[in-house]
């Protein structure tokens, strides 16, 4: 049975202002209902005025989506009540949409790259929000500071296959947008997702509002499992719009088909309609994800999937180039790999490293001054103390400060002689010609030096004690 | 010379729903002039409230752009009047504050909705008052009460501010009993504001003059058809006479499409209106709603009870009209209708430079004579094509019927407002000489 998978996605777009008026769109850390104005309250009387950057951020995205931009668009009223909407109605895009007809590519479960087919892109306001007041209380609260937030909401035709493919499309389709600079990923709710789903010959679902890339995932998978279970059965799939309970992963029933909502769209009568198809020729794109990952390939040597991991991510691109200086190849195992791996445990981002410590801690490595173990014990330090809020402290002190430094030869000489006097079936294994033996000595000298030595001198230096003992 | 007035009017004809008694004013073009607002116009610090319960207390926290501009101009805003609620009617009637009367025969009523503005120039409480025009909200009330009413062209004038009720076709405009007020108003209020996207930037300033010299003046058979009162046509015919004395020549033309233009305007105003004041809810503005109760049920409960009877007729009809299935038949029809009389109008005026008719097709009705919703839509017929074509349309006196006044319509080419306002003063200045 083929899974059908198509998406809406809305964007909130980083304006400095809102999509009709001048209130700020930052209300973050702010009080309840403070950046707002007659029109983003909708009191009576007052009218939208658009934005232009949020037009502009909008062709950026149909530009980058290889889109068609038509000559006219226009804004719709979509019509229904609801506390949080303070006009009762939505100022959207409806059948006249922004652009139309875009692709952007991904990997398909075999690893093959396939194009997922965009519908459309429009332009549309945030409505405000509602604040449930904990306990018993019989009122809810409003607050309008979302109210007017610009918003681009994405349709994709039903080209994914799976839920796996669902959600490597948001990524790649969330690189594309930060890469553009008009989505501000770290922003809460900053991307929302319904997605419809079916199975091949049955009825769709749509799931509304999940509101982050695993949740896509998760509800899709619940999805599946729920309609195969159903069908198995011989019962039918309901057309029906679902709710994803975050917590619990799964998904339960919103409401049935005869209670959907007739939005009575017709044009809004207080904004012109956009003619704007013109100014795409005047966009200039930044280089997008697919080129910079050539370009790393081509420009620092690295290789295919280090630069498709480096460029998966805008901020972890910059990083990267910022401390590659030291050396692209060096820089690019420690970013792509060790550093990634220890922010992931962390869950971390990437914009609280500080490259400039992070280039002294290449520096070191590349100088031989620490080896590789030692390395990633002082990152961890470094990381640890970021996460705390605490000043990162330099490299090198830390390394002075632990005793990390990587030590001369002759400065083990003790300890591989105590080692070697230690082991004497090791040192007969290794005479009789099994290089296991020498490792694991080797492994024991490490372990009574903290891994401040370097493992390939260290062998070379047992072996010379081994030899010249004759013990 | 800036100061205050005292106003404490003997509003005998309850032309005002909320009077400023301290009306401060300060230094410009209208230092100290008294002037009226219609209550759908928001005063930052006045109540507002559209002639109706539902906005009973509420205090807009800004200025409509055309207030800033009286304010700033020296103007003392003295007070809000009375209006059909939210500009729904012909005769002030549907307010919830009570009808206005019309000063030139109590037991008459002013017209709608500007009732209360007209009514307030009428009798002589202020000299100048704003009205709004959705279908002939200006013009029937300044021809009922006999003054001057102009509705500028769409676009002329911002709504901002202004609490809509068809936003595609109302616009603000002056009220007053002549037409160098009218137009000195007009010179004040049609700024541009860049927060009204359908408005250009084509400022008003404009003295007006009487000659009007080989101007062509359309006279449309439609607007002397059935249903328009033998002796107000014949009044009309003769003041059309007037302007050909002044120097006009008479060309008959045809606007075939008035046959649709009620029931377009009909259709598009009330789907307008639907969701125009569906923020009315009792979340924000209006009486608290029952928090026991769920909100739609809230909604329902407050909505039913504090809109009149017509409001809610015209939110229904509005319903109906965009829903899904009827939108198609109703309102994408009526904007072909629509279109189809902006044409005729661009035809005629092809041919000639003003069209004239009567503003009404009868004198002041009798308060509570019009009781059938229907017959009281009949009477905007020969208003509402201006607001269909969006052209400037302006209203003077010229003369009675039966002791009540009756009004001269004059409509004019998009943008050409001074036009409009020159054949009104020629009209005006020929009669008195």
């Amino acid at each position: 049975m083929k899974t059908i998978v198509g998406l809406e996605i809305h964007v909130q777009l980083a304006t400095a202002t809102k999509l009709f008026c001048g209130c700020s769109t930052d209300y973050r850390d702010d009080e309840p209902n403070t950046h707002c104005c007659p029109v983003c309250l909708g009191l009576p009387g007052a009218l939208p005025r658009m934005n232009r950057k949020a037009v502009e951020y909008g062709l950026r995205v149909a530009k980058a989506l290889d889109m068609k931009v038509p000559e006219e668009s226009e804004f719709a009223r979509k019509n229904y009540f609801y506390p949080d909407l303070p006009k009762a109605y939505q100022i959207t895009q409806y059948d006249k949409p922004l652009a139309v007809e875009g692709t952007v590519e991904i990997e398909d479960d075999e690893g093959h790259e396939k194009i997922v087919r965009i519908t459309r892109v429009h332009l549309e306001e945030d409505p405000g929000r509602l604040v449930h007041v904990a306990g018993a209380a019989k009122y809810s609260l409003v607050d309008y500071n979302r109210s007017g937030i610009p918003l681009l909401e994405i349709v994709t035709e039903p080209d994914m296959r799976s839920p796996q493919e669902a959600r490597r499309f948001l990524n790649k389709l969330r690189t594309i947008l930060e890469y553009l600079g008009v989505f501000d990923g770290d922003r809460e709710g900053s991307l929302r997702v319904d997605a419809n789903i079916s199975l091949e010959g049955s009825q769709r679902v749509e799931v509304k509002n999940i509101s982050s890339y695993k949740g896509v995932e998760k509800a899709l998978t619940f999805e599946v499992t729920r309609q195969k279970n159903l069908l198995r059965r011989g019962q039918k799939v309901t057309r029906e719009t679902r709710h994803f309970m975050e917590g619990r992963g799964i998904t339960t029933s919103a409401r049935g088909k005869e209670e959907e909502h007739d939005y009575r769209y017709f044009p809004e009568p207080d904004l012109r309609p956009l003619r704007v198809a013109g100014w795409v020729a005047e966009i200039d794109l930044p280089e997008l994800p697919v080129a910079r990952k050539n370009r790393f390939t081509a420009q620092y040597g690295i290789s295919l999937n280090h630069a498709r991991t480096l460029t998966g991510d805008l901020k972890l691109a910059d990083f990267y180039e910022e401390v590659a200086h030291v050396d692209p190849a060096l820089a690019a195992t420690w970013v792509a790999d060790t550093l990634l791996g220890e922010l992931n445990y962390r869950d971390m981002s990437i914009a609280a490293v500080p490259a400039d410590r992070f280039m002294e801690l290449l520096a070191l490595l590349r100088a031989d001054t620490i080896t590789d173990k030692a390395g990633v014990q002082v990152l961890r330090e470094m990381l640890d103390a970021c996460a705390a809020g605490s000043p990162c402290e330099k490299p090198a002190d830390i390394v002075k400060r632990e005793g990390l430094g990587k030590a001369a030869g002759d400065e083990f000489s003790g300890i591989v002689e105590k080692v070697v006097a230690a082991n004497p079936q090791a040192v007969e294994d290794y005479r009789a010609g099994k290089k296991g033996a020498l490792n694991f000595i080797v492994g024991q000298v490490m372990k009574e030096t903290r891994g401040r030595a370097d493992p390939r001198e260290l062998g070379r230096i047992v072996s010379e004690c081994i030899d010249t003992s004759g013990v | 010379m800036a100061g205050s007035l005292d106003f404490t009017p003997d509003d005998r004809c309850n032309a005002f729903i909320t009077t400023c008694r301290e009306a401060p004013f300060s230094d410009g073009a209208l230092a100290g002039v008294a002037v009226a607002v219609k209550d759908n116009i928001s005063t930052a610090g006045i109540q507002t409230t559209c002639g109706s319960r539902i906005l009973e207390g509420y205090i807009p926290p800004y200025d409509a752009h055309v207030v800033e501009l009286l304010r700033k101009e020296g103007a003392a805003i003295v007070g809000k009047t009375n209006m059909d609620e939210f500009g729904m009617g012909t005769t002030t009637e549907t307010s919830a504050f009570g009808p206005t009367r019309n000063p030139a025969d109590p037991s008459r009523v002013p017209g709608g909705s500007s009732g209360g503005s007209a009514a307030a120039v009428a009798a002589g409480l202020v000299p100048m008052a704003l009205g709004t025009d959705t279908g002939g909200s200006i013009r029937c009330p300044a021809a009922f009460c006999g003054i001057v009413g102009l509705k500028p062209t769409y676009g002329r004038v911002s709504r901002y501010g202004l609490i809509a009720y068809a936003n595609s076709l109302e616009q603000i405009g002056p009220m007053a009993r002549t037409v160098e007020d009218v137009s000195r108003l007009m010179s004040a209020i049609a700024r541009y504001d860049p927060r009204d996207s359908t408005m250009l930037d084509k400022p008003y300033d404009h003295r007006p003059s009487a000659d009007i010299a080989g101007l062509r003046v359309g006279v449309p058979e439609e607007y002397f058809g059935e249903g328009v009162d033998p002796r107000v046509a014949e009044t009309v015919r003769n003041a059309i006479g007037v302007l050909e004395d002044l120097g006009a020549t008479t060309v008959p033309v045809s606007i075939p499409g008035m046959r649709y233009a009620l029931a377009a305007y009909y259709v598009i105003c009330t789907s307008e209106a639907s969701s125009n004041l569906a923020r009315f809810d009792g979340v924000r503005y209006g009486p608290a709603v029952d928090t026991r109760k769920s909100w739609h049920e809230a909604y329902q409960d407050l909505r039913l009870e504090l809109f009149g009877p017509e409001v809610r007729r015209r939110i229904m009809l509005g319903t109906f009209a965009l829903s899904a299935g009827y939108a198609g038949r109703y309102y994408a029809k009526a904007q072909v209708a629509r279109r189809n009389i902006r044409q005729d109008f661009e035809r005629a005026f092809r041919e000639v430079d003003i069209i004239a008719g009567p503003t009404m097709p009868t004198v002041a009705f009798r308060l509570g004579e019009k009781t059938d919703p229907l017959s009281m839509y009949l009477s905007d017929i020969l208003t509402v094509p201006a607001n269909l074509a969006g052209i400037p349309a302006i209203s003077v006196p010229c003369g009675r019927v039966d002791g009540l006044p009756v009004g001269l319509q004059l409509m004019g080419r998009e943008f050409e407002d001074e036009r409009v306002v020159d054949a009104a003063y020629a009209y005006e200045q020929g009669v008195k000489a």
